[in-house]
């Protein structure tokens, strides 16, 4: 795994060969709020999901924030995920397919739906502006 | 073993297939398949059809509508089945039949079902030719032909049946009158004040009521092929007559075999529905029981019943049902007049008193027959407002004491009065029936409500409580929810966890407060962030109301897969596009250009359903160069993403047609393009047929249009796909105006009121009083939003925009149509192969992380 990241980082250019480094994929205001978008990181399709409460507990205006999971949905093998409709029960988020509407954690990958299936997590952040991603 | 199981199975012979024979034939194998051989016979051309339905045969319903069953249903189900045949005798010590054609056949048991013939007094000149009679598909086709040379129709008989023939006349397009020897219409149901206000409505729509008439002799006539003289001195021209003055039982086969008959005609059976004979039964307008003869279907079902039940030893519960006599309350529309009548509607009763209270404003006579004591209901009379109905017969039938004094039951209802309806329920007894068309009691539902039948369409699918004639649809309804609130079951309509309210509610809470955004909604009224149910639903009603664009950056977010994309995503993450082609209606060169762009696009093509093309396999960056070229060439979005109008069916129409009667294409255009886009709760389809041919299969639409010599028939909530529905008849005849006003405010109260996803077909079964219900308030706008409805669609029409077209004009829009955020490349998982000359998604192995 940590081949392929050196590869193709590599090959892009555009970011550190150190594998532990913050990735920038684009800038947040790239991220429509409340959807989604797929990067193509380390060659990998990943899911980034920029979340902005309608009111934080403060009443004010929300907070952006970003999640990112594998952009492949496990049910159906298509690379749709990020194209989903972000949905919250008890406080957290989760990405309901866009085909057959299985939910997956955003924060876990844990499909809610069949307790055996979960998909990858990537550790995501808003960094000046930057949407960035590193490996979990 | 299994052959001495395998006894030889009963010989049952049913004589007469008409609906209470076949109801015996359909009760009897669904008991019990397998001990029972069946055979039927009947004299008419075709097998069972709904003969209460008659008149509908002439305003577009056809023989396969109204028939019950089928020659291949009978086939599947082993009855074997003999039409245009009839049996002239019984062989009762030998227990055989004789047919007319000296065919022989044996019977372990028959079932006598030979219904009734109708009455035809012995009046000089009866037997001429367009002189009939009102009770077969045959006797129509044969007045239909009479009517073709024929301006004016008279009905000898003001009764029940007699009205029913008159709006068949009516419909035929004659000058039509009512003779009545009695001195007002429906004499056996009603009263003179109900016979009155009745024959001024129908006064009012057209008919002719000639009362107190005896009619002497049919002539030539002077202007007519006929004249008609009456016994006092008058007459009456005309070209047609239809004789309905009642039905005698149909019994000479019973006199034939020596079966015991009444003094006047009738085959004499006891609870049984046995006859005098042990092995034979008789059922139907053809028995008589108790000295009485039964002219409604209802009784005669129940008798269907009883003998079943009889024959199977009270089939798999053992339990045998006895026939008790049967109530003759009735309710019914004719002529477009509600009318009923029930229990002991003229006070024969001893020491009973009546009230009645007349709305002459409103049209509306209600009359109660109570006991000397005032509290009990034994009968009443209703013209105008049969809205009661339903709430009385329980009363009558149970025999419950009156909460108030009897006048109280007149009075209109006042706001916040309906808690007495459910109390109502509460009072029935267990056995109260509710549903007397399939004999469904107040235990049935309960039973049904608390296996799991939540809501009035499961329960109506369960128990066929409310399929028969849906009289009965709001006393199911009150007791569904009175058994729901019993068992604690909230009637819990929240859209979902994040709003407490109903999507009804939410509708309206947008609408007065003029929310524009998911976010203000969730701030008034709304928890959390949203979820998979909300967020489309809202979506959905905003675009109802507000008609911005879908993909507006607030609203974005809120879009269900296919609108997310304004394109149809596919199992592979494809998408595929459909451009608008109303009516089916397209030009050569859009046909080209949409071949062209598949071919270089290499998509894959499909004609649809809905008579437009469907290009499969499109990448996400694809969608607006694609679009770029349809919309340069005038082509606009085809809506196949929305939950919104997908497509207008039209047939080819007057135009080329050398059977239509009205252009249907040209009405398919304009019905498409003013409502395209419109978002509703769910996708709506229109069909319209330019004749009675129905080539656009317009009633199986959520909005059907059919042509008529005269306009337009409208038909609302038909139903194709996993659940198919038949569409009811609306209204008929509309001119152009007409016809768009309807639609436009049915579908904006449908946008309005029904639930989210809810298709118009179960939106209108659930909705408390039906059709009935529906028309009143789109054509006498009952509740009085009828402006406001049309203020709404007329915004909508207007503000209407191609989406595809708004979207390739939006740098910001079009940022999303890429795969990767970071990248230009295409998605690498995507895979066709080639079938059939097309490509299609290579089969891959699901990938499952753990």
């Amino acid at each position: 795994m940590i081949d392929i990241i050196e590869n193709v980082s590599k090959e892009s250019g555009e970011v550190s060969a150190n594998k532990i480094d913050w990735l920038t994929v684009c800038k947040i205001e790239d991220i429509t709020k409340n959807t989604g978008v797929c990067a193509n990181f380390n060659g990998k399709q990943v899911a980034i999901f920029h979340m902005k409460k309608a009111k934080d507990s403060d009443g004010i205006g929300g907070i952006s924030e970003v999640k990112a999971v594998c952009n492949v949905d496990p049910f159906s093998a298509a690379s749709v995920l990020s194209r989903g409709l972000i949905t919250e029960k008890d406080n957290q988020f989760f990405v309901a397919s866009p085909l057959l509407k299985q939910e997956f954690c955003l924060e876990t990958g844990q499909c809610q739906q069949d307790d055996a299936i979960a998909i990858n997590t990537y550790k995501a952040r808003i960094d000046d502006e930057l949407v960035q991603l590193m490996e979990a | 073993m299994s052959e001495m199981k395998k006894s030889r199975k009963q010989k049952v012979v049913v004589v007469g297939n008409g609906m209470v024979g076949h109801h015996f034939i359909d009760q009897l194998i669904s008991h019990n398949n397998d001990d029972f051989q069946v055979v039927t016979f009947s004299e008419e051309s075709r097998l069972a059809y709904d003969r209460v339905m008659l008149t509908s045969y002439f305003i577009g319903n056809t023989a396969d509508d109204l028939a019950l069953t089928s020659p291949q249903a009978y086939d599947e189900q082993g009855v074997e089945y003999f039409i245009d045949t009839q049996v002239v005798d019984i062989d009762r010590d030998k227990k055989t039949l004789i047919t007319a054609t000296d065919q022989i056949i044996s019977y372990d048991k028959l079932v006598l079902a030979t219904g009734s013939y109708p009455f035809v007094p012995p009046v000089p000149g009866k037997d001429q030719k367009n002189i009939h009679v009102y009770r077969t598909l045959d006797d129509l086709d044969a007045i239909a032909e009479s009517a073709k040379s024929s301006h004016v129709g008279v009905v000898i008989g003001g009764g029940l049946l007699g009205l029913e023939a008159a709006n068949a006349i009516k419909q035929l397009g004659l000058q039509t009158h009512v003779v009545e020897f009695a001195p007002r219409l429906m004499a056996v149901q009603l009263d003179q004040e109900g016979g009155d206000l009745l024959r001024s409505k129908i006064e009012d729509l057209g008919v002719c009521v000639h009362t107190e008439k005896n009619t002497t002799e049919i002539i030539a006539g002077e202007n007519c092929r006929y004249r008609m003289n009456f016994a006092d001195g008058s007459f009456l021209e005309t070209d047609t007559i239809v004789f309905s003055a009642g039905i005698r039982p149909q019994d000479s086969l019973a006199r034939i075999s020596g079966l015991s008959l009444g003094e006047r005609g009738g085959i004499v059976i006891n609870d049984q529905c046995l006859t005098s004979d042990e092995n034979i039964y008789a059922i139907g307008e053809c028995a008589l029981w108790d000295n009485k003869i039964f002219g409604l279907v209802a009784p005669g079902y129940a008798m269907a019943k009883s003998a079943v039940s009889h024959l199977t030893r009270g089939g798999l519960n053992g339990e045998v049902k006895t026939f008790s006599g049967a109530d003759m309350s009735t309710k019914l529309k004719l002529l477009g007049v509600d009318v009923s009548s029930l229990g002991d509607a003229h006070g024969n009763t001893a020491g009973s008193q009546s009230y009645s209270f007349v709305d002459s404003a409103a049209g509306t006579y209600k009359k109660i027959v109570v006991s000397s004591d005032s509290k009990k209901l034994l009968g009443a009379v209703l013209v105008g407002d049969t809205s009661d109905y339903g709430q009385w017969l329980q009363l009558v039938l149970n025999k419950i004491e009156l909460s108030q004094p009897p006048e109280y039951l007149l009075l209109p209802e006042i706001d916040g009065d309906s808690a007495n309806a459910a109390a109502g329920v509460e009072a029935l007894p267990d056995s109260a029936q509710i549903c007397s068309c399939y004999d469904v009691t107040k235990q049935h539902l309960c039973d049904a409500v608390n296996a799991g039948a939540h809501d009035i369409s499961a329960l109506k699918s369960c128990t066929s409580a409310g399929t028969g004639c849906g009289g009965c649809v709001p006393l199911v309804t009150q007791v569904l929810n009175s058994e729901l609130e019993k068992a604690g079951v909230s009637i819990n309509d929240n859209l979902c966890r994040h709003f407490a309210f109903s999507r009804v509610e939410l509708f309206d809470i947008i609408r007065v407060k003029q929310l524009r955004t998911f976010d203000e909604l969730l701030t008034e009224c709304g928890e959390g962030e949203g979820c998979e149910v909300c967020k489309p639903a809202a979506a959905s009603m905003l675009a109802s109301l507000w008609n911005e664009h879908v993909l507006a950056e607030e609203l974005v977010g809120l879009q269900d897969t296919n609108d997310n994309y304004l394109a149809n995503m596919q199992k592979d993450g494809t998408y595929s596009i459909v451009p608008r082609v109303p009516a089916g209606e397209i030009t050569p060169e859009h046909l080209i250009l949409i071949g062209s762009i598949a071919k270089k696009y290499n998509l894959y093509t499909k004609i649809t359903g809905g008579q437009r093309i469907d290009l499969f396999g499109a990448q996400l960056n694809q969608l607006p160069l694609i679009w770029q070229e349809m919309v340069e060439a005038g082509l606009e979005t085809g809506h196949a993403y929305g939950k919104s109008l997908r497509t207008v069916k039209s047939c080819v129409g007057s135009t080329w047609c050398r059977y239509g009667v009205q252009d249907s294409t040209e009405m398919a255009i304009t019905l498409e393009e003013r409502y395209r886009g419109i978002r509703s709760p769910h996708k709506v389809k229109m069909g319209v047929s330019g004749c009675a041919r129905e080539c656009a299969e317009a009633q199986s639409k959520d909005f059907g249009v059919i042509a008529t010599d005269k306009g337009w028939n409208l038909y609302v909530a038909g139903n194709g796909g996993m659940r198919p529905r038949h569409a009811d008849l609306f209204a008929s005849d509309l001119d152009d105006a007409t016809l768009i006003r309807y639609i436009d405010i049915i579908l904006m109260f449908y946008i309005r009121t029904a639930e989210r996803l809810q298709r118009t077909s179960v939106w209108l079964e659930g909705l408390e009083g039906g059709l009935d219900y529906l028309k009143d308030v789109v054509i006498n706008d009952k509740l009085s939003i009828n402006d406001e409805l049309i203020v709404q669609i007329s915004h909508l029409i207007e503000t209407y925009e191609c989406e595809w077209k708004v979207t390739l004009n939006d740098p910001q829009k079009l940022k999303r149509f890429n795969h990767f955020i970071n990248s230009e490349a295409l998605d690498s998982n995507v895979i066709f192969t080639t079938e059939r000359k097309q490509i299609r998604p290579a089969i891959k192995k699901n990938i499952v992380m753990i």
